[in-house]
């Protein structure tokens, strides 16, 4: 069964339409990459899927059920989303573990002293960050913390939004090895958005690159590591990043 | 080599309530007409220093130094208007992001001919032709209509190619860019770093690159200083970045993911307790 199955989806911010027949596959266990530049919609995908962008047409099922226009439990168990900017995306004035309890209380789950625990440590978050403040944490912790609430309700995908572009390399590192684990031992499936080609050739299995609202290509990470991308614009793409010399 | 910026023990200090801590602990550069990288970590001071030389810092912070000179000027002996004098002038700066550095109620056209009014006098046709030839430098195509617009109704790489115009159109001796290119879409990037870079080398002007990003360091510079913590842990010309030899440098070099990645998992730093 394909964790994810988006077919011919059309997205818009009220009238102007931002994709245009947008369709791909993610396999279970599969982590998938949607590149491009800024405005190419790889992130309204993300937020169809997660129903932040509500106005669509076309169709999107996550393991096999299809998605809703809007935000429901049933979706939200068995798929969460990190966002971009950990500064931006915890609440200054929640603990670590209030952050971390909030989704057990909406969705009913007990013992949430357990779980918090069993969650920060999974991410390496020491214990005794569990009853700070946002601010009293570094980048990478808050990341961490991220990355935490989207797994405590224990999903089978994630959706991930540039989850390192906001940290510094040494601590983008670390979050890259994080979430690498993560995958291995607990079998996720992710949806990654980022314009950072060596992430994606880390991280991911597959990537598909967008431009202008449409999907241009769809191609294996062997391919992107070899240079072996069809599309000109892929192509283009890929010698930005190489250009670069090799250090 | 004659020097035209040259600094010598330079000290920022922030008061905190633990009692006063240095951002930058006495660094030291020599600069000709040349293109040298600064690049670092967040918090390692690379965005204070190179604020220090425009005297950009604010109190409470202080910046104290043995010397800083430049162009035979001492820059700290100077009063605030003289200093006025300088900024833009003879050095200039370019800031991270377009979208907040640049005024949102002045056209593009008002804003880079304030650049240039502000330091001479000039009639109304001159400051036109040289605001549009200042357009087309940084490879704007159709500087008659870019003129006339607001800066949000124009793309991020637009925005930061007004800025570069705006920042050289008074022909300053030293640029300093502060993570020119970090909001930008990886496309744009190399376009306005190569505008900068040509601007640098056909008017002969000093370059003060600041980024996080290493391999761009290396391709857009002749020297490189990498920072930690307010200290330099390394120097060297930007071809032998790669042959570095401090472990901090090694590690940073290591820890970024490459394209053609075959590594099971990145190698990690080891964090000091003040820089986690």
């Amino acid at each position: 069964m394909n964790a994810l199955a988006i077919d011919n989806l059309d997205i818009s911010y009220g009238d102007s339409k931002v994709t245009h027949g947008i369709g791909f596959e993610v396999a279970e266990g599969e982590s998938f990459a949607l590149v491009g530049e800024s405005g190419s919609g790889k992130t309204t995908v993300l937020k169809a899927i997660a129903g932040m962008a509500k106005s669509w047409t076309g169709s999107i099922s996550v393991f096999g059920e299809p998605r809703t226009h809007g935000i429901d439990r049933a979706f939200a168990k068995q798929c969460q989303m990190v966002f971009q900017d950990p500064y931006g995306s915890l609440h200054p004035r929640k603990t670590v573990d209030a952050t971390l309890s909030e989704p057990l209380t909406i969705h009913g789950i007990g013992n949430s002293g357990e779980r918090v625990d069993e969650v920060m440590q999974s991410v390496g978050l020491d214990r005794r960050f569990r009853f700070r403040f946002p601010h009293q944490l570094s980048g990478g912790q808050r990341q961490r913390v991220a990355i935490a609430r989207a797994l405590i309700l224990k999903p089978r995908m994630l959706l991930l939004d540039e989850p390192t572009s906001a940290l510094d390399v040494s601590v983008q590192a670390e979050i890259l090895n994080l979430l690498k684990r993560l995958r291995r031992e607990q079998g996720l499936t992710y949806l990654m958005v980022t314009h950072n080609l060596p992430v994606v050739s880390f991280l991911c299995d597959r990537l598909a690159v967008m431009r202008h609202g449409r999907v241009v290509e769809v191609a294996s990470v062997d391919q992107l590591k070899h240079g072996a991308l069809v599309d000109p614009y892929s192509r283009e793409l890929t010698s930005f990043s190489a250009s670069l010399p090799k250090t | 080599m004659n020097a035209l910026l040259e600094i010598r023990n330079l000290k920022v200090t922030f008061p905190t309530a633990r009692g006063p801590v240095d951002v930058v602990k006495g660094l030291s550069l020599t600069l000709g007409r040349e293109r040298l990288g600064i690049v670092g970590e967040s918090g390692s001071g690379k965005s204070m220093t190179g604020r220090s030389i425009l005297r950009l810092i604010r109190s409470p912070g202080q910046v104290t130094a043995d010397e800083m000179t430049f162009n035979g000027t001492d820059l700290l002996s100077l009063s605030e208007k003289q200093m006025r004098s300088i900024r833009g002038a003879r050095i200039s700066m370019v800031m991270q992001d377009p979208k907040f550095s640049l005024n949102p109620v002045m056209t593009i056209g008002d804003q880079i001919a304030e650049a240039l009014l502000t330091h001479q006098k000039l009639g109304r046709s001159d400051i036109r032709n040289r605001t549009l030839a200042m357009l087309e430098a940084v490879r704007i195509n159709d500087p008659e209509r870019v003129l006339g617009l607001y800066p949000h109704e124009v793309s991020g790489g637009m925005g930061q190619r007004v800025m570069i115009a705006m920042m050289l159109i008074p022909e300053p001796d030293l640029l300093i860019a502060d993570e020119p290119t970090s909001a930008l879409d990886v496309s744009v990037q190399a376009q306005v770093l190569e505008i900068i870079d040509d601007l640098v080398k056909r008017k002969g002007m000093g370059l003060i690159l600041i980024s996080h990003d290493l391999d761009l360091v290396s391709a857009y510079c002749d020297r490189i200083l990498v920072m930690r913590s307010g200290e330099v842990v390394e120097e060297c010309d930007a071809g032998e970045l790669k042959n570095a030899k401090h472990p901090y440098t090694r590690g940073l070099l290591a820890s970024i993911p490459r394209i053609d990645e075959s590594r099971d998992e990145l190698p990690v730093l080891e964090r000091t307790g003040a820089s986690t």
